[in-house]
């Protein structure tokens, strides 16, 4: 598919500026990405679950979507996405409607990953016409940086602080497009902020017009969460894609394709060392913790090279 | 010509969602409220209605895809019991805040635990303060009625609110009755086209609906709806004359059934009602001057005219099918209480708690409650102020 940088970038924004987001947040470079996939003609009704988007966007009596919106609650955006939609066959049946409309849902990683979970999956599962993206930024950042299921190994959050007795959170993160996958979606896959957003572009215009359900999970940095550098998201969504941690994939039609083949896998510890979540990893005698990190990342990449190749 | 029938609560129910044919209903099962998505389902599959229903995986999405398509412009409903509206429990408060007017049908059956599926108040009672208007039934004719009625009231523009259309689980759901249903095309014209003025699929004008407010906006949200509440109370009435000139039924907010020079009475809402005045007729043929007050709508709450209609009697009950483990009274019993209170009337208030589970009420036990409240009267000792009817205590 042909991609235009600069004519992509010049549309005009759907998400206005002035909103309450902080510099430099993933959430809102997720957002206005993803937007950017509509065709400029078409509306949308976008669905928004609680987190930091949807309070530093819609904040009484201001608002910074130009689409219609609808805020219901933190756990129920694909439920609520669902309804809009439904209404709109029905009214559109009914001759109510003229305008033709999309329907996006998005959600950060408590929002999808957990709480949203099971209204998420039905509404997959019903194949409603949307598209459900998630910002994942790997914590629930609106509360003060608790641990979600999306939260990678060993990151200190609120919830798994690093102490004399931990070394942050336990668990590995849980890998939802292959959850979102098992739902036999017509589309669903996951991207991030690299190669000027092409990837990203694509795969946005592809959910989006591609009629049934759809899932983008997008890794959406958090400076504050993340504690690295803030002008840095770039280059640690880079590192992230060429470390093997976040794969470029996507399944369309139950068909898995890799976007994206790093020249030279780099290590773990490159995507890792510039973020302060991960300091602790870092010090002497936690070698073992990066050797089992990278021991994972391994095994799953692996795992997804293996279903691509399919 | 109305259509004699002979029907159960929930096909009753059903029917009337048909002769509405709203444009979408979400809705998961749970008993005694299951037949009715299962009932207008078979309808949508065989042609009779075609609104877009949702097969939704808990209620709790029932309820949140049902703000979704409300707010998008749609005449949306949903139907549910117990635990179902309990798991749907945050959302009733945004769907009202956001002045939705959704259509509940409410089977009410008894909260967990333990896990029980029949009739008491606890599931609609504990939603009393979400901001929706409650409306019981004591039939299937009445339940009916008022889901006929329901759209008319919650779309109201001085109004604007989600509406329980509430009828006893199992004793109104599925006992069959006769009834008189109203022809399709008699509804139809009675409730009338859906047009909201803002909504997210209103062509050229984008809409946003449930944003985040802080404290010096919230409080003037909540004055808002507090004031659709209040304006209820009109519509309420006008939409019931006009509902009596098409049927020659008449409603309003309570029924009054021989209460008018009653000394011992008692307010109930629901089934029990009907048993109830099957008491107030035995008694009354022995001379006693027993009546009752059924209420009909819970939410806007009609204080002053509750007040009013008791003023004179001695004694009174108030029947509450729910607890509310204050160590005092149900739900029903405090707001007559405070209605009383208010109108400087004071006529001795025992409080019951009965029916819970579907434990049986029979016209034996209402009895029973008349009779200790000719007792109070005669001892001038009234006693325990909270009682429980039909309870093993040891
Ligand atoms: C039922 C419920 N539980 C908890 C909360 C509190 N809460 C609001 S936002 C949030 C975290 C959001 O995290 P995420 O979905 O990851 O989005 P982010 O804030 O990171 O953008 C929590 C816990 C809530 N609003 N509702």
């Amino acid at each position: 598919m042909a991609y235009n940088f600069k004519e992509i970038m010049n549309q005009e924004e759907r998400l206005a500026p002035g909103h309450r987001m902080c510099a430099g947040c993933g959430g809102t470079i997720a957002v206005r990405n993803v937007l950017r996939g509509l065709h400029p003609e078409d509306h949308a009704v976008i669905t928004c679950a609680t987190g930091c988007l949807e309070v530093s966007s819609f904040t009484y009596p201001y608002t910074a979507w130009k689409d219609s919106f609808i805020h219901n609650a933190f756990e129920n955006a694909g439920a609520t996405c669902s309804g809009v939609e439904a209404a709109y066959e029905a009214l559109k049946r009914r001759g109510k409607v003229k305008d033709n409309y999309k329907f996006i849902a998005f959600g950060g990683d408590g929002g999808t990953y957990d709480i949203g979970f099971q209204s998420l999956s039905g509404a997959m599962e019903r194949g409603h016409d949307m598209v459900y993206v998630c910002y994942d930024n790997g914590a629930y950042m609106n509360t003060g940086i608790q641990r979600s299921s999306a939260t990678p190994m060993y990151a200190d959050t609120t919830t798994t602080p690093v102490g004399s007795e931990s070394v942050g959170k336990p668990q590995y993160r849980k890998d939802i497009v292959d959850i979102i996958a098992a739902h036999n979606v017509p589309y669903a896959a996951q991207t991030t902020f690299v190669q000027n957003f092409k990837d990203m572009h694509i795969k946005a215009e592809k959910a989006i017009y591609k009629p049934g359900a759809a899932y983008l999970n997008v890794m959406a940095p958090c400076p504050r969460g993340w504690r690295y550098d803030t002008p840095q998201i770039i280059e640690i969504c880079k590192l992230a894609v060429e470390t093997c941690y976040w794969p470029l994939f996507e399944v369309e039609d139950g068909k898995w394709t890799l976007n994206y083949e790093p020249k030279k896998k780099l290590p773990i510890e490159d995507f890792l060392r510039p973020q302060g979540r991960f300091k602790h990893l870092f010090k002497k005698g936690n070698e073992e913790l990066l050797v089992k990190f990278q021991e994972e990342v391994d095994r799953r990449w692996e795992d997804l090279l293996y279903r691509c190749a399919r | 010509m109305a259509i004699r029938e002979r029907l159960s609560g929930n096909e009753a129910v059903a029917i009337a969602i048909r002769q509405i044919n709203p444009d979408v209903m979400p809705a998961f099962p749970i008993t005694p409220s299951t037949e009715i998505p299962q009932y207008f389902s078979s309808y949508i599959a065989n042609g009779k209605a075609d609104t877009v229903f949702i097969p939704v995986e808990s209620e709790h999405s029932a309820m949140s895809a049902a703000i979704g398509a409300s707010a998008a412009g749609a005449r949306t409903l949903t139907a549910t019991s117990s635990c179902g509206m309990a798991l749907m429990w945050e959302l009733l408060y945004v769907a009202a805040s956001n002045r939705l007017p959704i259509a509940m049908a409410l089977v009410n059956r008894a909260l967990s635990g333990p896990i029980n599926i029949n009739c008491d108040h606890s599931d609609v009672m504990g939603a009393r303060d979400a901001g929706w208007l409650q409306i019981f039934a004591e039939n299937n004719q009445e339940a009916y009625d008022n889901f006929v009625q329901a759209y008319r009231i919650a779309e109201h523009k001085d109004v604007r609110l989600p509406i329980m259309i509430c009828q006893d689980g199992f004793i109104t759901s599925h006992a069959v009755e006769n009834i008189e249903l109203i022809e399709d095309d008699k509804v139809k014209a009675f409730v009338g086209e859906y047009e909201p003025e803002d909504y997210l699929l209103k062509d050229g004008e984008p809409f946003h609906v449930g944003p985040y407010a802080v404290s010096n906006y919230y409080m003037e949200a909540k004055r808002a709806q507090a004031e659709g509440m209040k304006n209820a109370k009109q519509v309420i009435l006008e939409v019931a004359k006009e509902f009596e000139a098409m049927t020659g039924r008449s409603y309003g907010f309570f029924e009054e059934y021989r209460l008018e020079d009653a000394d011992y009475a008692i307010v109930i809402m629901g089934s029990a009602a009907g048993t109830a005045k099957d008491a107030v007729d035995k008694l009354r043929a022995q001379g006693i001057k027993a009546g009752l007050l059924k209420v009909r709508v819970f939410r806007p709450f009609p204080a002053e005219e509750i007040a009013k209609a008791l003023t004179h009697v001695k004694v009174l009950a108030c029947m509450d099918r729910t607890e509310s483990f204050n160590n005092e009274c149900g739900p029903l019993g405090a707001e007559v209480k405070s209605a009383l209170f208010d109108a400087g009337c004071a006529p001795k208030v025992i409080n019951y708690v009965y029916g819970l589970g579907g434990r049986d009420v029979t016209v034996e036990s209402i009895t029973s409650v008349y009779e200790e409240l000719i007792k109070i009267d005669e001892t001038k000792e009234t006693g325990a102020k909270y009682r429980y009817l039909s309870v093993r205590e040891d």
